[in-house]
């Protein structure tokens, strides 16, 4: 270990990961909004919008983000969608992980049990009050650790914008690693800001989990 | 420049050798960590202390760090210690590692969760622990799991996209060579996504028949 070269470094590492939590906490607040769209849409009432929603998880889950992140970045332009690279990594990998968070939240919305909304009908509720004040505040619980999960996920995903050249940790411990030739080092240096990142979003995700649970 | 995807058929046979690439690399890491997270639950699960601790550590790392990052460090760490690998098979040492770790969270699971008489019952007609383990306890832990390792292999075709920043010419290479040939990303990135598409549409398909044959074998 070169412990010289590491203290030598890091400061450009912190730097890094200070873009990797930026991207991680946008991407997060992108993916949830596309997650409840998503949800919303699989679970309508209407059949366009439900055949819309399955292809959208169905198309985003089957191909990697790598390519639809360089589709959008690179093949973007083409047809009219100019992104810087860190533009392009928020919203490839936003609607990306919404199609997984799509999946949790409609997961967790039918898990709520179907006589809580018949009950809250039968009571004279119409049927987006029934879904608002009885069935979400239930489901709201059941998701918070699936999406943890996602978000876990999620940041270690942001890595794959270092492909399109954005400045943040994998691709900052990438060009230290051709520079230096010290890939042992620079991974361990790289790797802790992730587990840091990784572990202290788990601990206020198990806190929330905590915090909303039934005794 | 709009779209013009009369390109992409001169270039289909390039693409094609390059789904055979990723089918392969995908195949072989597949193999690699399905055999390594056995090897991985039964470390976790019944190694000595002093070779447990530093497995945890280690599989502490690979679940809490990108597989981009853990594929640069093998691709270029092994180069540091010596050993100069093909591309495509620090490719599968890496995929195959990082699913290996995924694998055995499931492989402990299901071990853990036969029922106890099958050991004792094995060792009482005079099988080892080991053999009892081998023979008696893992077969019946991996069919319960085979669902959801196939889940993490559907995930391990789509990361096997990754090798391409290490130079092997699977699908998304394939596809950024022809992009450098003719400039039209999106064409070619389109029809890489196509074909990911398919291969996971198959590999899903396959999926579910082995779930429902597991079930009637119940």
């Amino acid at each position: 270990m070169d412990f010289a070269l590491i203290r030598q470094v890091y400061p450009y590492f912190l730097d890094a990961a200070w873009v990797t939590v930026q991207l991680s906490v946008l991407t997060t607040l992108l993916g949830l909004v596309c997650g409840a769209l998503g949800a919303a849409a699989r679970l309508s009432r209407f059949r366009g919008l439900r055949i819309a929603g399955a292809a959208y998880v169905s198309l985003i889950r089957g191909t990697p983000a790598l390519i639809q992140l360089f589709l959008l970045y690179f093949g973007g332009p083409q047809v009219g969608i100019n992104l810087d690279a860190f533009e392009a990594g928020v919203v490839g990998l936003g609607v990306n992980i919404g199609a997984y968070m799509t999946e949790t939240m409609r997961g967790a919305i039918i898990a709520v049990d179907k006589g809580q909304s018949e009950a809250a009908r039968t009571l004279g509720l119409s049927r987006f009050q029934a879904f608002r004040k009885v069935v979400l505040p239930q489901a709201l619980r059941l998701m918070i650790r699936p999406l943890g999960v996602n978000i876990n996920a999620l940041i270690k995903g942001t890595a794959l914008v270092a492909a399109i050249s954005v400045v943040e940790l994998t691709y900052t411990a990438q060009r230290y690693i051709g520079s230096t030739y010290k890939p042992f080092e620079m991974f361990m240096l790289a790797g802790i800001l992730y587990l840091v990142m990784i572990t202290a979003t788990g601990k206020v995700i198990a806190a929330l989990d905590r915090r909303v649970r039934l005794p | 420049m709009g779209l013009d995807f009369s390109v992409v058929p001169s270039f289909m046979n390039f693409l094609l050798l390059g789904t055979v690439w990723t089918i392969a690399i995908t195949a072989a890491a597949a193999l690699l960590s399905f055999f390594g997270g056995v090897l991985f639950a039964v470390i976790a699960l019944y190694a000595p202390m002093v070779v447990r601790l530093p497995f945890r550590l280690f599989e502490w790392l690979f679940m809490g760090t990108p597989l981009l990052l853990q594929l640069f460090l093998i691709y270029f760490g092994l180069v540091e210690l010596g050993i100069d690998l093909p591309a495509f098979v620090a490719g599968v040492i890496g995929l195959g590692l990082h699913f290996a770790v995924y694998n055995s969270e499931l492989i402990q699971t299901a071990i853990l969760a036969v029922d106890k008489g099958q050991m004792e019952a094995a060792r009482t007609l005079g099988l080892s622990r080991t053999q009892a383990l081998v023979r008696v306890v893992i077969p019946q832990a991996v069919r319960d799991v085979i669902p959801p390792i196939g889940n993490n292999m559907i995930a391990l075709l789509k990361d096997s996209a990754l090798v391409s920043v290490i130079g092997v010419s699977e699908i998304t290479l394939s596809a950024q060579l022809a992009i450098g040939r003719t400039y039209r990303a999106f064409e070619f990135y389109a029809a890489a996504a196509a074909l990911y598409y398919v291969i996971n549409l198959g590999m899903e398909a396959v999926l579910r028949r082995v779930e429902r044959r597991m079930q009637l074998s119940r």
